[in-house]
């Protein structure tokens, strides 16, 4: 422990000098986690290493460029050959990188020990957003970026947190050990948030782990870090790192509203409701790829207003959306979205922009259907 | 003089079926205009094709930069759309590795590796050929995806699955078929230059006595045979996810995306030396000539780039340290990777002792074959805080990578053969490069890149992902003075073209032995180097290493 003590402190002294040389916004931020702080610890070691290499190896080699011109009547020597040198130059390297190694190793260790976690959180990729689901708590919610399209194209003015803000962030409690799952409904995408030195791959079929324990309260920005497709750029990360009081609190609420909606599945709903929630549902979840007003961007996306092979059959429709098509870009729903999302989505993509069905898609039906399955 | 040879084949053959036209071996026969081309079997003409081709496929893949730069130029975005954006990315990338810096060194080796061991030509003329040929067809097949329904492949260079698979555009069918070709003559182009190599060395000259360029040549076609079939593997596995209904690295069907990394990167490791060690190879050869001074330590330099070589096939994985692999897995492949640090010093450290106590003069190539040594250095170092591996699951898929990998391609491999091209020169045409341009190229090039590619480990650094076609406010200014850079670089080579296009076509006389300080053969034969060279093989003297 006393060992470890005054390693990090060390590391902390060494990288102090950087703070004065290279102001935040040029370097990687120290962040607000121990293993942040290690990491850029690291970094700044093997940097002044880099640093005093590259002032030797160049000052050397200056020195020779200056010194040894034919200009100022420098006659070649005849020396090619020296092994003392040579083994020197070849072991004072190896010294310096085991140096390097040692403390490296270390953090390494730390960052890979996901055990005892308080908290388990998983992480899905999906084309383009965020879901974060609270194991065990039942909590689970999408988050978009927040950032309006008319930002991106410049109709008008670019916020302070220009494309890394979202509609809901990542609430996780400080000072608690959180386990981070991560996975991918479609391809890979990377969870990354600079601050707290978090950026592990989700891939589908797979589950990785990390883990965070965040020190001091905050909004952390980061975004995706893998490219996935068109909107790679668009797929921002936030976490919100509140007291652990406030955080079981904001859990314990978000726990009633879920119990609240799963009441609804029960009941009948009227087909202005659906649209309602629907309309919602598919803005952030469906709009990115089949286009705010349902004209998709065929052939990858296809085109909802006026697809007659789902209007013509509901039930084809509702199978597309909760088990997806095998295959291609559409994922299946069934886990993502809850039987009275799924219903008024579908309702919406029935009864929107000149979809004149009529057919108000019951939350019930769906429940039975997934349960059926 | 080809009575000194053995029988050749085709001399034989030429006898047997003399129909019609009067078909000799004899160097003056030979078809005319395009089919001269089409045709031809000898080394320095496939050798310029071969430069011209890589040249061409540089400045395309330049103007897919430039369209990048100008989007990224200010947030938001204001000419390309996501889409788009991602084909260009993805499209310069494809087209400098596989068309513009991989070519230009086969064309290099073409040109002066027969010169530089005395061979009257490569091994296998024919399938020098054939081996060029292929690339035309390919770079065709590829570009022309720009203008398919569904667009160009737009996963990026490294085509990581499921997004190149089940996600990917339908053209992804061809671009399979257009690598399948360019590794294909990557593969013969490699197995000639190991013939030529191992087996037309002049008498006399033991495998220690070949310059440097002739020996990490020979260490990188062994990497191309040795990786090529393992890109056609991976790339025939998408294939048949694709069109066939497998699941390789489809995790719905029992297979995995990540399996995909590791191919490819076993191929990709070993590639990106394949890009550097032949540069390593032409400034261990300009450096002596005009520091007029035998390369130090001559058998390290070929160690190292064997160790470096070999080194390649156990570091693959350093591409992947955020993919979830198990803790040992990062631990074996942060050391191993750390290690490739000591035989790339090894190479720095003989490089400057080479310069000291020398008799420097700084002509066009000296020129670029220094700022090689400098900013590869510097690209080194960026390679060496990238092997940290816990520090690279911040610096990973960020810009820092970027401007990493730009560093060693672009004043590195790409600068050494500018300097090849300016060293060479004066043997290709029998003209000295007009010296004022060269300079203005070399400077306004060093700046370009530096303006270009330095920023760009800040951006990585603050946060600023690779790949992305629009970025937050903070990361603006370093993307706009990198946009300026990158135009500036940009406009400074359209300089080298008429600077080869002047040497061409006139310019001071070279003689044979063009700097005054070269040694090797390709400088005893006269300057423009005629069609055929070392008919009889000259006798090789080892006094120099």
């Amino acid at each position: 422990m006393r060992k470890r003590i005054v390693r990090t402190a060390g590391l902390v002294a060494c990288s102090g000098l950087s703070g004065s040389v290279l102001a935040n916004g040029w370097n990687m931020p120290v962040g607000v986690t121990d293993v942040s702080r290690e990491i850029h610890s690291l970094h700044m070691i093997i940097f002044w290493i880099c640093v005093v290499i590259g002032i030797v190896v160049f000052g050397a080699m200056f020195y020779s460029l200056f010194r040894y011109r034919r200009s100022r009547g420098a006659k070649a020597a005849n020396f090619h050959e020296h092994t003392t040198v040579e083994v020197i130059w070849t072991l004072i390297p190896i010294l310096i990188l085991v140096a390097m190694a040692i403390p490296a190793t270390a953090t390494l260790k730390t960052m890979y020990d996901a055990s005892e976690a308080d908290l388990d959180v998983m992480i899905t990729g999906q084309q383009w957003r965020w879901r974060y689901s609270y194991l065990g708590e039942e909590v689970a919610f999408t988050s978009n970026m927040a950032t309006s399209r008319s930002q991106v194209s410049g109709e008008s003015a670019k916020g302070e947190n220009y494309l890394l803000e979202v509609d809901e962030p990542l609430v996780l409690p400080v000072d608690r050990k959180v386990r981070l799952l991560m996975t991918s409904d479609d391809v890979i995408h990377s969870w990354w948030v600079p601050d707290l030195a978090v950026k592990q791959d989700a891939v589908p079929g797979f589950v990785n782990e990390n883990w965070v324990r965040i020190n001091e309260p905050g909004i952390y920005r980061g975004q995706c870090a893998e490219l996935c497709g068109r909107d790679h750029a668009f797929m921002p990360v936030v976490v919100e790192a509140v007291e652990p009081e406030r955080f079981d609190a904001w859990l314990a609420e978000r726990k009633e509203a879920a119990a609240q909606e799963a009441l609804g599945v029960d009941r009948e709903w009227e087909l202005d409701e659906l649209m309602e929630r629907g309309e919602q549902v598919y803005s952030s979840i469906c709009a990115s790829c089949h286009q705010p007003d349902g004209s998709g961007s065929p052939p990858a996306f296809p085109a909802l207003a006026g697809n007659q092979a789902i209007l013509d059959d509901p039930d084809y429709h509702i199978d597309t959306v909760v088990n997806g098509v095998s295959g291609t870009a559409m994922p299946a729903f069934r886990s993502t979205l809850n039987p009275v999302e799924l219903a008024a989505v579908i309702t919406y993509e029935r009864n929107a922009w000149g979809n004149e069905t009529g057919d108000a898609i019951q939350p019930a039906d769906i429940a039975e259907l997934l349960d059926d399955e | 003089m080809a009575s000194h040879l053995p029988p050749r084949p085709t001399a034989q053959q030429n006898q047997a079926d003399a129909g019609g036209m009067a078909v000799d071996e004899h160097h003056h026969y030979g078809p005319r205009g395009l089919k001269r081309w089409l045709l031809t079997t000898n080394h320095k003409e496939i050798g310029t094709l071969y430069l011209i081709f890589s040249l061409t496929m540089f400045f395309i893949g330049g103007i897919f930069a430039m369209v990048v730069r100008a989007e990224l130029f200010q947030p938001g975005l204001q000419l390309v759309e996501p889409e788009f954006f991602n084909q260009m990315t993805t499209m310069h990338g494809l087209i400098m590795v596989f068309g513009a810096v991989m070519p230009a060194f086969v064309g290099l080796a073409n040109w002066m590796v027969p010169l530089q061991i005395g061979a009257p030509d490569m091994a296998l003329p024919r399938l020098n050929n054939f081996s060029f040929w292929l690339l035309p067809v390919a770079f065709a097949l590829l570009l022309s995806t720009l203008v398919m329904p569904g667009g160009a492949p737009n996963f990026g260079w490294t085509f990581y699955a499921p997004l190149s698979t089940t996600y990917a555009p339908p053209s992804t069918t061809f671009f399979i078929f257009s690598l399948h070709l360019a590794g294909i003559s990557s593969i013969l182009g490699a197995i000639n230059i190991i013939a030529t190599i191992l087996n037309l060395r002049a008498p006399g000259m033991r495998m220690m006595d070949m310059p440097l360029f002739v020996w990490t040549w020979l260490i990188t076609a062994f990497l191309l045979i040795a990786v090529m079939p393992v890109l056609a593997g991976v790339i025939t596995m998408m294939l048949l996810d694709i069109n066939f209904g497998t699941s390789f690295f489809n995790a719905a069907g029992g297979g995995d995306p990540v399996l995909f990394q590791h191919l490819f990167w076993f191929f990709g490791h070993p590639e990106v030396y394949i890009m550097i060690l032949p540069a390593f190879g032409i400034v261990s050869v300009i450096i002596p000539t005009f520091a007029r001074k035998r390369l130090f330590g001559y058998a390290s330099m070929v160690y190292a780039t064997a160790s470096i070589a070999i080194l390649s096939f156990l570091v693959w994985a350093h591409h992947m340290f955020v993919v979830g692999l198990p803790l040992v897995a990062e631990l074996f492949f942060m050391y191993s990777t750390m290690l490739i640090a000591v035989p790339t010093g090894v190479k720095v450290f003989n490089w400057i002792t080479t310069l000291f106590r020398g008799s420097l003069t700084f002509e066009p190539p000296m020129l670029f074959a220094l700022a090689f040594v400098v900013l590869f250095t510097i690209g080194g170092f960026s390679g060496l805080m990238l092997a940290i591996s816990p520090a690279d699951f911040q610096y990973h898929d960020t810009y820092f990578v970027v401007a990493h990998f730009h560093y060693v391609l672009v004043p590195g491999a790409v600068f050494a053969i500018m300097a090849a091209v300016y060293y060479w020169l004066p043997k290709w045409t029998g003209h000295y490069p007009h010296t004022r341009l060269s300079q203005w190229h070399f400077w306004l090039s060093v700046i370009g890149v530096n303006l270009t590619f330095f920023p760009m480990h800040f951006a990585g650094l603050a946060g600023m992902p690779r790949r992305i076609p629009d970025y937050a406010l903070q990361f603006a200014d370093f993307n706009m003075v990198t946009s300026i850079g990158a135009f500036i670089f940009g406009a400074s080579q359209l300089l080298f073209v008429v600077v080869v296009v002047l040497c061409v076509r006139g310019g001071e006389k070279a003689p044979a032995k063009a700097w005054d300080g070269a040694e090797d053969l390709e400088w005893t034969v006269p300057s423009p180097a005629p069609l055929h060279t070392f008919e009889t093989p000259p006798h090789f003297e080892p006094h120099r290493h």
